[in-house]
């Protein structure tokens, strides 16, 4: 139903002419009636409607009828047409990064442009290794779906994943493997595949056009236009990712069991860096704080305590809190944290600038109307300081012995 | 008893400078030899394959290198089989190259294609080499983010620097001019890249649009004042400072910043 508001003439007519049969039923009830002692009552509160724009109206030509009846106008969920491959002639397999367990902007790129290879006839085949945490794989562009989980790939195990991966070249022969070309795992990832199948790719791929692909070669300062190769690693942006359809996402299964090849790489895990010393451009978490932090001393050592990068609005900067360096915002810093802890921020819009390209936004405030609570993923109002000992408390009980209290 | 030292091999290419194109070191081929010197001092071995007549190849020796090997090879032949030929027989421990080159197709594959036809790991990121027992090395590979992952493999071994490793030191004039340039000529083999590809000028990418793809004026109105929204976020109130700190933990546990 769509929110025109529309009038009725017919309606309209009756309700002028008191002589029409039909009068009494375009009128508002309830407006006047006959008290018990015999007398009129009149409710004025009935009286008149609701205007389009909320205030309320008195229409005393008799016509009184538009209006009265609030509209139920909430939005239907927008269903994108389905577009479904039923005997893909062909597959384009795609391997995207999945940093965080989602799909990354670049890997919906590489989804828009695996579907302009596919077209009508080809399938798009998403591969996936390990846990995930992907939901909208059908409104991203993904026609079948290989989800390969186990602890086989769990932690980095780039040979076992290639080891994969030549299993589903030999079943489903794709036509193109695209992977993307970044530093998170998609551009090794290829190579690797790359070398194995015995492929020449093209690496930093931005354009693809019908025959050719066009790639940056060298430092930069080249673009290499070649045909289209069949492992192809792109660039971010080099397509439209996928926004007027939706796919199935199937899920398939490998034929053959994968070989378990012997890993000639141990995986040790991950080493504790310094968070202050990562720039914070790049940090992956940062715990920031404005002018609704008090207590400076208990921020720094919640910092420690949960392993953040610290940050800061540009009026604790102001106030002389934070170094000038740690400020984020338009005219500070361009934050890309995967999760961003912002504490005592309201969320002035150049500061919300700054952290656009975060994925998760968590809010400590006691302003349950501030501008940082909508853009906000999670929001806890109250008090900051109490918020901060209790996170501290909680990380100290987590690293004594696991979640033996986990609520 | 001072350890035998490592048995250290760094692959090297001429660079072009960014702004100028003006041929240098490459920047992470400089960081590999860096990285040569600090594990295994004099004893790194630096080699090319390319053209022992270039300038720019001098500036390894300065960073105080006595030698440098190089397989001559004019330009666009294919470096690969040359190395591979050489290291076979190298005795090498540890192949240091850098992830790609700066002039050419600079695809990255080098290290690669060495390591799946050599039969060696191949480590990508090195940003540290922590120690070597009993022919098992223990490295630090760079990720993103500045993120470090601790790995354990066996030598011999192939492996990338980027730049996460250290920062080379500075060329001295004097040790480029006084080191030698060992030649060694080599079987020529064409690269079959450029029989079906061409180098252009690099284009500067198109800017993303942003698409609005609104059907009504009301709509559009909507899409250019939008404010920056999340919307459907959790919001809780009036909890204790106890429970609001318990599901703050729980999502960055569930995100995985929590180590």
């Amino acid at each position: 139903m769509s929110d025109i508001i529309r009038r009725d003439p017919r309606a309209e007519r009756i309700a002028r002419n008191r002589l029409h049969p039909l009068h009494a039923t375009v009128q508002r009830s309830e407006t006047s009636w006959m008290g018990p002692n015999g007398i009129i009552r009149k409710n004025p509160h009935a009286v008149g409607f609701i205007g389009p724009n909320g205030t309320k109206r008195i229409d005393r030509s008799g016509a009184q009828q538009g209006g009265t009846a609030k509209r139920s106008t909430q939005a239907a969920a927008v269903q994108l047409p389905l577009h479904t491959v039923a005997a893909p002639s062909f597959y384009i397999v795609v391997v995207p990064d999945l940093v965080g367990g989602r799909l990354t902007t670049h890997d919906r790129d590489l989804l828009g442009l695996a579907h302009k290879l596919a077209g009508h006839q080809g399938a798009v085949l998403a591969v996936v290794f390990g846990e995930h945490k992907e939901s909208s794989f059908d409104t991203a562009g993904v026609d079948r779906l290989l989800h390969l989980d186990g602890a086989l790939y769990s932690g980095y195990a780039p040979e076992q994943q290639v080891q994969a991966l030549t299993a589903i070249e030999r079943q489903f022969r794709p036509r193109h493997w695209l992977l993307p070309d970044s530093r998170t795992g998609g551009g090794e990832l290829g190579r690797r595949l790359a070398a194995q199948l015995g492929e020449r790719p093209a690496t930093r791929v931005w354009q693809v056009t019908d025959e050719h692909c066009i790639g940056r070669a060298g430092a930069g300062q080249q673009d290499l236009q070649r045909p289209l190769a069949r492992v192809i690693l792109a660039a971010s942006e080099c397509a439209e990712p996928v926004s007027e359809s939706r796919h199935e996402a199937l899920a398939v299964s490998l034929d053959t069991e994968v070989a378990r090849c012997l890993p000639r790489i141990e995986d040790l895990g991950a080493v504790a860096v310094d968070p202050a010393a990562t720039p914070m451009a790049e940090a992956e978490f940062i715990l920031s704080g404005g002018n609704g932090v008090r207590d400076w001393d208990l921020f720094h050592r919640t910092a420690v305590a949960l392993g953040a990068t610290e940050g800061a609005s540009r009026v604790a900067v102001d106030d002389g809190h934070m170094a000038r360096n740690r400020q984020v915002g338009a005219t500070g810093t361009w934050v890309t944290a995967r999760v961003y802890l912002a504490v005592g921020i309201s969320g002035a819009i150049q500061h919300l600038q700054g952290i656009g390209a975060c994925d998760k936004v968590v809010a400590v405030n006691l302003d349950a109307g501030c501008d940082m609570i909508k853009r906000a993923d999670l929001s806890v109002i109250g008090d900051s300081a109490a918020i901060l000992a209790a996170l501290i408390e909680r990380m100290a009980a987590h690293r004594a012995g696991g979640n033996r209290d986990a609520a | 008893m001072q350890p035998k030292p490592l048995n250290v091999l760094c692959l090297v290419s001429i660079g072009a400078h960014p702004t100028s194109g003006r041929a240098r070191r490459a920047e992470q081929d400089a960081r590999a030899v860096e990285l040569g010197l600090r594990l295994a001092g004099e004893q790194v071995q630096v080699l090319h394959a390319g053209n022992a007549e270039e300038e720019a190849l001098r500036a390894y020796l300065g960073m105080g290198l006595s030698e440098l090997s190089v397989l001559q090879q004019p330009d666009g032949a294919d470096a690969l089989p040359v190395l591979f030929d050489y290291l076979k027989d190298s005795g090498a421990q540890l192949v240091l190259t850098g992830s790609q080159a700066e002039t050419g197709e600079g695809s990255g594959m080098l290290p690669y294609l060495l390591a799946e036809q050599l039969g060696w790991p191949l480590v990508v990121g090195l940003a540290e080499v922590e120690k070597v027992e009993n022919g098992v090395a223990q490295v630090l590979q760079a990720l993103p983010r500045g993120q470090r992952r601790r790995l354990q493999v066996r030598l011999p071994f192939l492996a990338s620097v980027d730049n996460a490793a250290p920062v080379a030191r500075q060329s001295a004039f004097g040790p480029a001019r006084r080191g030698t340039l060992w030649t060694d000529e080599v079987h020529v083999l064409d690269d079959d890249l450029l029989s079906n590809a061409s180098f252009q000028p690099a284009r500067p990418r198109p800017k993303r649009l942003k698409v609005i793809k609104a059907k009504t004026g009301a709509e559009r109105m909507k899409a250019a004042t939008a404010k920056a929204a999340g919307g459907g976020g959790q919001v809780l109130k009036d909890v204790s400072a106890q429970e609001g700190a318990e599901a703050i933990f729980k999502l960055l546990l569930e995100e995985g910043v929590i180590r």
